[in-house]
Formats: C-alpha cells, sequence, structure tokens
C-alpha cells in the first residue's frame, strides 16, 4: 500500500473552552520513516499522539493512519504505542501481560507463543518472564511496554518518551530497536525529550510549538548551510550588540561574554572575527561548530518567542 | 466469531481474571459462605427452639420459616448492592486516572467494545454471587426445615435484576466521575431510593398520596429498593403478607409488573448511555 504512514491536516484539538492545547498540526510520515516529534512542554506533543491513535478527540480537522481515519479502530491494526505514561496492570505477569495484549491485537494464539520469549529476550526480561508487573522497576515496566508495542509486528510505532525511565543501558537498547525498526521498514513516531537520541536516531524531525508545526525537516535541512559559531569576548558595548545581529541570530550568555551566533557558513568567520575586533571587543576565543539538533532546537524555540514578543508589542502599540 | 464479540469477551476474561488475581473474588465469595454458615447457625437454632412448641408443618411454623428466609435474603439484598458499587465503581475511572487505559484502548478496538466486556464482567461476576448467595439460602431453609419459599426463580430474577440496576448506574458514573465522586453518588441515590420504598409504605398505610408519589419518584430514579420489595412480595407466603403490611417485606405497596419492565429498560439505558459517555470522554 503506498502513501504516508501518518497524515494529519489541521488537527486542533480545544480542552474546556479556551485552552488550545493544539493548535493545527499539519504533518505527513513517510512510510519506513523515523520521525522526530519534538517541542518543550506544553507544547501539545502528546495530545497529538493521543488524537493520532483515538486517545483523545479532536477538536476539528482530521488524520490518516496507514491510510485510514485516526478515528477508526482498523487504523490501529497495524499500529504499535508505548504509552508516556506507562503503568499497567500490576496483577499480571509479563508474559501473561504480553498474550493479553497480542490477543486484543488479533494474534493468533501460536503466534503468540512463538513471538512473547524472543520480545522478552529482546527487551532483556526473559529472566522476569513469570514476574508479577507490580513488582517491576521503572525502567522495567518501560521495557515491557515496548515489548508490548512491538507483540505484532506495526508497520507503525509511537513511542512517546520511550526512554524516560531507562538508564544509559535500556536507552542504547531503544536506539538498536529503533534502528532494527527502521531496517524491518517500520515507521517510528518518537516522541522525545532526549534530542541527542532523536538526533542518531530519526531521519527526519519536526519541531512543534503551541500545537503546531513550526518547522521539520531533516536535520541538514533544518541547519540550511547553518554553522554555529561560539564567541568569548570581554566587555561588549550595546552597538556591538547591535551589530552582531547583521552577522546572523545568536544567544548571548547573561554575563555577556559568550556569544552563541548562527552563520551562514564559515567564509564570513574571517569577516567576524575583524568585526568584533575593530568594534573594540577583544576576542579570546572564536570556536566553529556543527548545528546540533539541541543548538537547533534552542534557537528555534527562541525564534518563535522573539516573534511572538514582536507580535505581542505590536499589537500592544496598536 | 464476530470480533466485536471476540473483543467483548476478551475484556469480560480479563475483568474476572483481574478480579479473581486481586482477590476480589475470593474475599466475596468466602466472606459470603461465612454469612450462609451464620445464617444457617441462627436459624438451626431457633427452628429447633420452634418446633418444641408447635407443628413444623403447621401454617404458623410455616410463615415463620418464611420470615426467616426473607430476613437472609434481605441482608443478602445489601450484599448484593454493596458487592456491586463497591466493585464496580472505579472499574473505568480508576483505570483512566491511573492510565493504564492507554496501553488497552489504544488497541484496534471500539470505546463500546472495550465498556461493553467490562459490563460483561462484572454481571457475569454478580450473577454468581447473586446465585451463590440467594441459592444458599434457599438451600439452608430447605435443609433445616425442609420449606421452600412460593416463586423462587422469580424472587432470584428480581435479585439478580436489582444487582444489575445498581452495576449499571455505576458503571455509567464510572464514565463520567472520579471514583470517590462516583461512590458518593450511587450511595446516596441508593439510600434515597431506600428512604423513598419506606416513605411509599407509609404513606399507602396512612393513605397519603405525596408520600406515594414521593416514594414513586424516588425509585424512578433508582429501582434497586423496589425491585427487592417486588421479590419479597413474590417470595411470601399467604401468611406473612397478611403480618407484613410495614416492615422490609412490606406489602402494602407493590411494584407492578410494569416497573420490572421499567428496570429492565433502566439497565439497557444506563449502559446505552454509559456506552456513548465513555465513546466521547478523551483519556
Amino acid at each position: 500500500m503506498s502513501g504516508p504512514a501518518i497524515e494529519t491536516f489541521q488537527l486542533r484539538k480545544v480542552f474546556g473552552e479556551d485552552k488550545v492545547a493544539v493548535a493545527g498540526l499539519t504533518l505527513s510520515v513517510a512510510r519506513g520513516e523515523v520521525f522526530g516529534f519534538l517541542g518543550p512542554n506544553g507544547a501539545g506533543k502528546t495530545t497529538s499522539v493521543k488524537m493520532m491513535l483515538g486517545l483523545v478527540h479532536p477538536t476539528s480537522g482530521s488524520g490518516l493512519l496507514l491510510g485510514h481515519p485516526i478515528e477508526s479502530p482498523t487504523a490501529r491494526r497495524r499500529v504499535g504505542f508505548l504509552p508516556e505514561h506507562f503503568r499497567f496492570h500490576g496483577w499480571m505477569r509479563a508474559d501473561e501481560f504480553l498474550d493479553v495484549h497480542g490477543e486484543l491485537q488479533g494474534m493468533s494464539k501460536a503466534d503468540r507463543a512463538e513471538r512473547i520469549p524472543l520480545l522478552l529476550e529482546r527487551v532483556r526480561l526473559a529472566d522476569a518472564t513469570a514476574q508479577l508487573l507490580r513488582t517491576f522497576s521503572k525502567g522495567m515496566l518501560q521495557r515491557v511496554g515496548l515489548a508490548m508495542a512491538l507483540m505484532h509486528r506495526p508497520e507503525v510505532v509511537f513511542l512517546d518518551e520511550p526512554t524516560s525511565g531507562l538508564d544509559p543501558f535500556g536507552r542504547l537498547l531503544v536506539r538498536d530497536i529503533i534502528n532494527e525498526l527502521r531496517e524491518a521498514g517500520t515507521t517510528v513516531f518518537l516522541n522525545s525529550h532526549l534530542l541527542s537520541e532523536v538526533e542518531v536516531t530519526c531521519d527526519r524531525v519536526a519541531f512543534i510549538r503551541k500545537g503546531t508545526v513550526v518547522r521539520s525537516g531533516t536535520l541538514g535541512e533544518l541547519a540550511a548551510g547553518q554553522m554555529l559559531v561560539r564567541l568569548r569576548v570581554g566587555e561588549v558595548t550595546p552597538a556591538f550588540v547591535a551589530g552582531l545581529a547583521e552577522w546572523g541570530s545568536g544567544v548571548q550568555s547573561p554575563n555577556g561574554h559568550e556569544v552563541t551566533l548562527y552563520v551562514d557558513g564559515e567564509e564570513r568567520l574571517p569577516g567576524l572575527a575583524e568585526w568584533v575586533v575593530g568594534q573594540g571587543v577583544r576576542l579570546y576565543a572564536m570556536e566553529p561548530g556543527h548545528v546540533s539538533l539541541e543548538s537547533l532546537f534552542v534557537h528555534i524555540m527562541a525564534d518563535e518567542d522573539t516573534a511572538d514578543e514582536g507580535v505581542a508589542g505590536e499589537e500592544e502599540a496598536v | 466469531m464476530n470480533r466485536s464479540v471476540r473483543h467483548i469477551w476478551l475484556l469480560a476474561k480479563l475483568t474476572l481474571r483481574e478480579a479473581w488475581r486481586r482477590r476480589l473474588l475470593w474475599i466475596a465469595g468466602g466472606l459470603g459462605l461465612a454469612f450462609l454458615v451464620l445464617f444457617g447457625l441462627g436459624f438451626w437454632a431457633a427452628y429447633k427452639d420452634l418446633v418444641r412448641h408447635s407443628d413444623p408443618d403447621g401454617p404458623m411454623a410455616q410463615g415463620i420459616f418464611n420470615f426467616f428466609m426473607l430476613s437472609g435474603l434481605y441482608a443478602v439484598n445489601f450484599l448484593i448492592v454493596m458487592t456491586t458499587v463497591l466493585t464496580t465503581v472505579g472499574s473505568i475511572s480508576q483505570e483512566i486516572s491511573s492510565n493504564t487505559i492507554h496501553a488497552i484502548a489504544a488497541k484496534p478496538l471500539r470505546r463500546w467494545e472495550l465498556f461493553l466486556g467490562k459490563w460483561l464482567g462484572h454481571a457475569l461476576m454478580l450473577t454468581v454471587y447473586v446465585l451463590v448467595m440467594v441459592l444458599g439460602i434457599f438451600l439452608v431453609t430447605f435443609v433445616i426445615t425442609g420449606y421452600t419459599p412460593p416463586n423462587p426463580l422469580e424472587g432470584l430474577g428480581l435479585l439478580l435484576l436489582e444487582g444489575l440496576v445498581v452495576l449499571s448506574l455505576a458503571l455509567l458514573g464510572s464514565t463520567l466521575l472520579s471514583t470517590l465522586a462516583n461512590g458518593v453518588l450511587v450511595f446516596m441515590l441508593y439510600g434515597l431510593a431506600f428512604v423513598g420504598a419506606w416513605t411509599e409504605q407509609i404513606g399507602s398505610l396512612l393513605e397519603s398520596q405525596m408520600a406515594v408519589d414521593l416514594g414513586i419518584l424516588s425509585s424512578l430514579l433508582l429501582p434497586s429498593e423496589a425491585l427487592w420489595r417486588r421479590a419479597a412480595y413474590a417470595m411470601q407466603s399467604s401468611i406473612t403478607r397478611t403480618f407484613n403490611q410495614a416492615g422490609p417485606f412490606s406489602t402494602s405497596s407493590v411494584p407492578s409488573k410494569w416497573f420490572i419492565v421499567y428496570a429492565g429498560v433502566y439497565v439497557l439505558g444506563m449502559t446505552l448511555l454509559a456506552m456513548r459517555s465513555f465513546a466521547r470522554r478523551d483519556l
């Protein structure tokens, strides 16, 4: 079957009278893609995921999961989900838990019996097969939840903060599993705060803020030829700070002695160094670096905040 | 098997398995049996005393046996209501507040299937409980005295319907309210129906139409107590009816057969409302 794995069109959710959780989410995730869904706390990420899985009803807009409307149970037949709050029935054993969820997904008994030990082994819980879930640690619960999400060999997997309860070994395990899923052609929708992980696992990312996608693309596309440069300088003047904006957008440390700038390519660097010195400011260090997802995240969100303040300022002035 | 039926049955089994694992069935069953033993011992002691002074096959003794049996069933009626409320009041609300619902509701099943599965699981547990307790009372009475009440099946069915009425209301509340708020609501409504039933009886004896109407209104809000009175009426001997003009087995104002139909419609209505409310709820 062709077409994107996930598509949303102006998906909107308003809780109560006026609490806008998701303002209008439009995105498309290709089949087989590992997609990172990023945004600050309260950006509407989890509500968006819940709408895509039929847990929360959209106020308006629509969406398709593997070509089926998101409200339809058919859409979820080939979808796996690890919830952000991975709370499961504590009275179940690990193998029983997977068995029940596999059965709910329509798997045959023989298939479940074959798959359960393999998955428990994969998430390093083979020793805890007959253990009750209420005796599991947070990390073990998250791993058994991951096994549950993969139980029926889904075509699309939603992982909502899949590493929040895991130690570094657990995180590596999740990273490996995501890579295996990519190799198997499974679409992964990854909602995570851990940007370093998203950076190494995702093919494409979307930055979401106030329930809308503000930027999306591959890391290369998002960086768009920009590079990052860190300046360590002496005392600065207001004219110097204002003049920096001509060289690129950036962030200044609170004490004003460290500046992080996004410039359009390294050919700008010699000119920047000359300009700094020309301004009478002492230049102690100039460190070029690549644009990481984390720096891009901070940069994009800071830009959006500035844009909001600008609009608010204009509105106030009017 | 039809997919919806398979989902409902699977969730019903899950509800039963949870009740078993969390020792709910053990506790309810164990205490229920303890109650039956206690009832039997008390009944036996009273029976021994009674047969010393009167003919056990005489009409007076038969009337007393009937009264004893109804007393046991009256306690069972309370146990049915309490056990039903306590086991169902948080059935859905607790899963929502603890987020355990997310992994289940994100599966390829409809919300109404999820709800009906839970409803069926609880209804099966209730049925077993009512059967054990009511048939237990019948059996104890029969073993000690050889007495069988009139219309035992009708009485059994009405007590089961009473449980289903409470169950359906509690599950509807569980889709709308927090566990605590739902518990308060269901118990308050039960209290209202209980007092309303007495108001109706006293109003009937005193020929106060207003008191009777208030009683009927409270029974319409929750028809549990009215069903008990109908069940008690069905299982009473003619002698007991003559003496019971007031009290828990009173026959001064007996709910009509149409009221039984109303109770059936009530169960259906509450269940449909709950399915709708749960389907619309954000999780």
